[in-house]
């Protein structure tokens, strides 16, 4: 066997088929243009920006492990800061296990060639080798680009747990989120991201819906912001919501967690452009320049009309900048990232303290106002925003609706995103009250959920 | 001998201290407490959510003294723990009976 693949090898490279200097020239010069290498150097990754999308792939794992379950874990009550942990890690683990097996596949194959579900030829990750997928990127291993599209497929439903926090039981909330990967992820990740896909505008020529999404507003944010409110309200309240003080436990623990969050939102955001090219230069400045703005924008509202200047007012603000730019990160100039800050501080800010109010439902930790409210505002702003000077791939498919009626595109593809979020989470949520049950005794509520659901304390004094 | 119980800002703590050992006094018993009087609490503002703390964090400091010390002490811990201002707590004069110190088993004055 090894002497055949070895004479085979050899029959490759008779010269009748070797490349020319001026191909490997040219291969050379695609790798620095993140474009085609045609003849020469196919099947090899380029190692700046493979090393970027490692990079990129681990920092959006810190957004989640430990970033998002500080994050929410610090604005929990302390007897439930581990129930939080323990979500985020159940998620991890589960998600990675579905992606393994059949999530990638969904969201990135074409076996079936259809617009909503992506195809099955890369189960189990089946050939998902070093070797770059090029329906994706010329320059990046497929393994690793799996890799990093499966930290997004973690950071997700692990979204949805600040509406549903404190009050939720740990199987309920693993069995929800494996049904809600196969009914809204991998169809929507497909739709948005995949070649084949119905929402692809960027690269998909025939898609339906012409809609961009740099980095996740409606595959992430929205369909997890959405999920979250529809899911909070049937679930119900907290026991004593309105009632009793439930104040965040640690203010620190929540500060730090926003660091990381805003760290590892580079490798979301920046990765986003598959490549280290200037589209992800580009994405990574107008990142810094929307979340400095919004949470300072926040902080100085608060400062305004209440005369402090709050930890979680900044921390917020800076997430909530995170969530707006993300679908127009490499599609807006650094101008355009200004007014997204701007937008994203003053437009979260309304819904988390005066919609809420006014309508008593109880997302915990404001999943709904700062993800679904900041990714439906950030998708719609993008169509306005968005422009070829800073992202040519515009020009592929878009050169006619750019800058002109691209906003309609994306009002459809936030019109089909909450529809399928919403839908889906009523039938699973119900499906999962009727079987197994939502919500833990009440008992078991007001002792807390760590040392019931976990048999653990998260501080022994 | 007299019981004294002070309650007081818990920032005041070492200044406090140092005002109570000046005037001669060799040991005292510190408690981080919680509380409200005329005080009363705060609000507490996150995000939308308001909420009022009722119980502020005080420092309970209680020692027993020789009668003759009493006066000073009870002037000692006035003048370190006062602000002025609202909250700077209360100070309580209880008579005590006996005081057993357990290593020697000395009784009354002495023990304390």
């Amino acid at each position: 066997m090894t002497l055949l693949c070895f004479v085979a090898g050899l029959h490759a490279q008779a010269p009748a088929s070797a490349p020319t200097t001026d191909e490997r020239l040219a291969a050379l010069e695609a790798y620095i243009n993140n474009a085609d290498p045609g003849k020469s150097l196919t099947g090899v990754a380029g190692p700046g920006h493979n090393g970027w999308m490692m990079t990129s792939a681990a920092l959006v794992l810190f957004m989640t492990l430990p970033g998002l379950a500080l994050f929410y874990g610090g604005l929990v009550r302390r007897k439930n800061v581990l129930s939080v942990l323990g979500q985020c890690l159940g998620i991890a683990g589960l998600v990675t296990i579905l992606w393994w097996a059949f999530g990638y596949s969904l969201v990135f194959g074409k076996s079936f060639g259809n617009s909503f579900l992506g195809g099955s030829e890369y189960f189990f990750l089946k050939g998902v080798t070093s070797a770059p997928n090029t329906d994706y990127a010329y320059w990046v291993s497929q393994n690793v680009f799996s890799m990093y599209q499966l930290m997004f497929a973690i950071i997700t439903p692990a979204l949805i747990i600040g509406a549903i926090a404190e009050r939720m039981k740990f199987t309920t909330i693993l069995a929800f989120v494996a049904v809600w990967m196969f009914v809204v992820y991998f169809p929507l990740a497909h739709m948005v991201w995949g070649i084949t896909g119905f929402m692809n505008g960027v690269w998909n020529p025939s898609a339906t819906i012409k809609a961009i999404d740099f980095a996740g507003g409606t595959v992430v944010h929205m369909s997890s912001g959405w999920s979250a409110l529809v899911l909070c309200l049937i679930l119900g309240p907290r026991l004593g919501f309105g009632k009793e003080k439930m104040a965040p436990h640690s203010m620190v623990l929540c500060m730090v967690g926003t660091g990381m969050l805003w760290v590892g939102w580079y490798g979301f955001n920046a990765g986003s452009a598959v490549a280290a090219d200037g589209i992800a230069a580009n994405a990574f400045t107008t990142t810094t320049i929307a979340a400095a703005v919004a949470a300072f924008v926040w902080g100085m509202i608060e400062l305004m009309f209440r005369k402090h200047a709050s930890i979680l007012g900044f921390c917020s603000g800076a997430v909530a900048g995170l969530v707006v730019i993300t679908p127009a990160a490499g599609f807006v100039t650094i101008n355009g990232a200004v007014i997204i800050g701007i937008l994203a501080a003053v437009v979260p800010y309304i819904f988390v303290t005066k919609v809420k109010a006014k309508f008593g439902y109880d997302d915990a930790l404001d999943t709904f106002g700062v993800h679904a409210v900041g990714g439906t505002l950030g998708a719609l702003v993008t169509g306005f925003l968005a422009t070829s000077e800073v992202n040519g791939n515009l020009n592929t498919n878009l050169k006619a609706i750019v800058g002109s009626s691209l906003w309609l595109e994306q009002l459809k593809a936030i019109g089909l995103t909450l529809v399928i979020s919403i839908v889906a989470t009523i039938l699973i949520a119900y499906a999962l009250k009727a079987i197994i049950g939502l919500r833990p005794v009440p008992e078991v509520e007001r002792q807390g959920l760590d040392i019931n659901e976990h048999g653990e304390e998260g501080y022994v004094d | 001998m007299k019981l004294i119980i002070a309650i007081i800002k818990p920032f005041k703590l070492e200044e406090v201290k140092t005002a109570l050992s000046e005037v001669g006094v060799e040991g005292m018993t510190v408690t981080e407490v919680k509380g409200f009087g005329r005080q009363k609490g705060h609000t507490e503002i996150y995000r939308g959510s308001e909420y009022t703390v009722d119980f502020l964090p005080k420092v309970k400091i209680e020692l027993v003294v020789s009668d003759e010390l009493t006066g000073k002490v009870i002037e000692a811990v006035t003048r370190s723990a006062k602000t002025g201002k609202i909250g700077d707590g209360k100070i309580f004069v209880v008579p005590v009976e006996d005081a057993i110190r357990i290593r020697t088993e000395e009784r009354g004055a002495s023990a304390v």
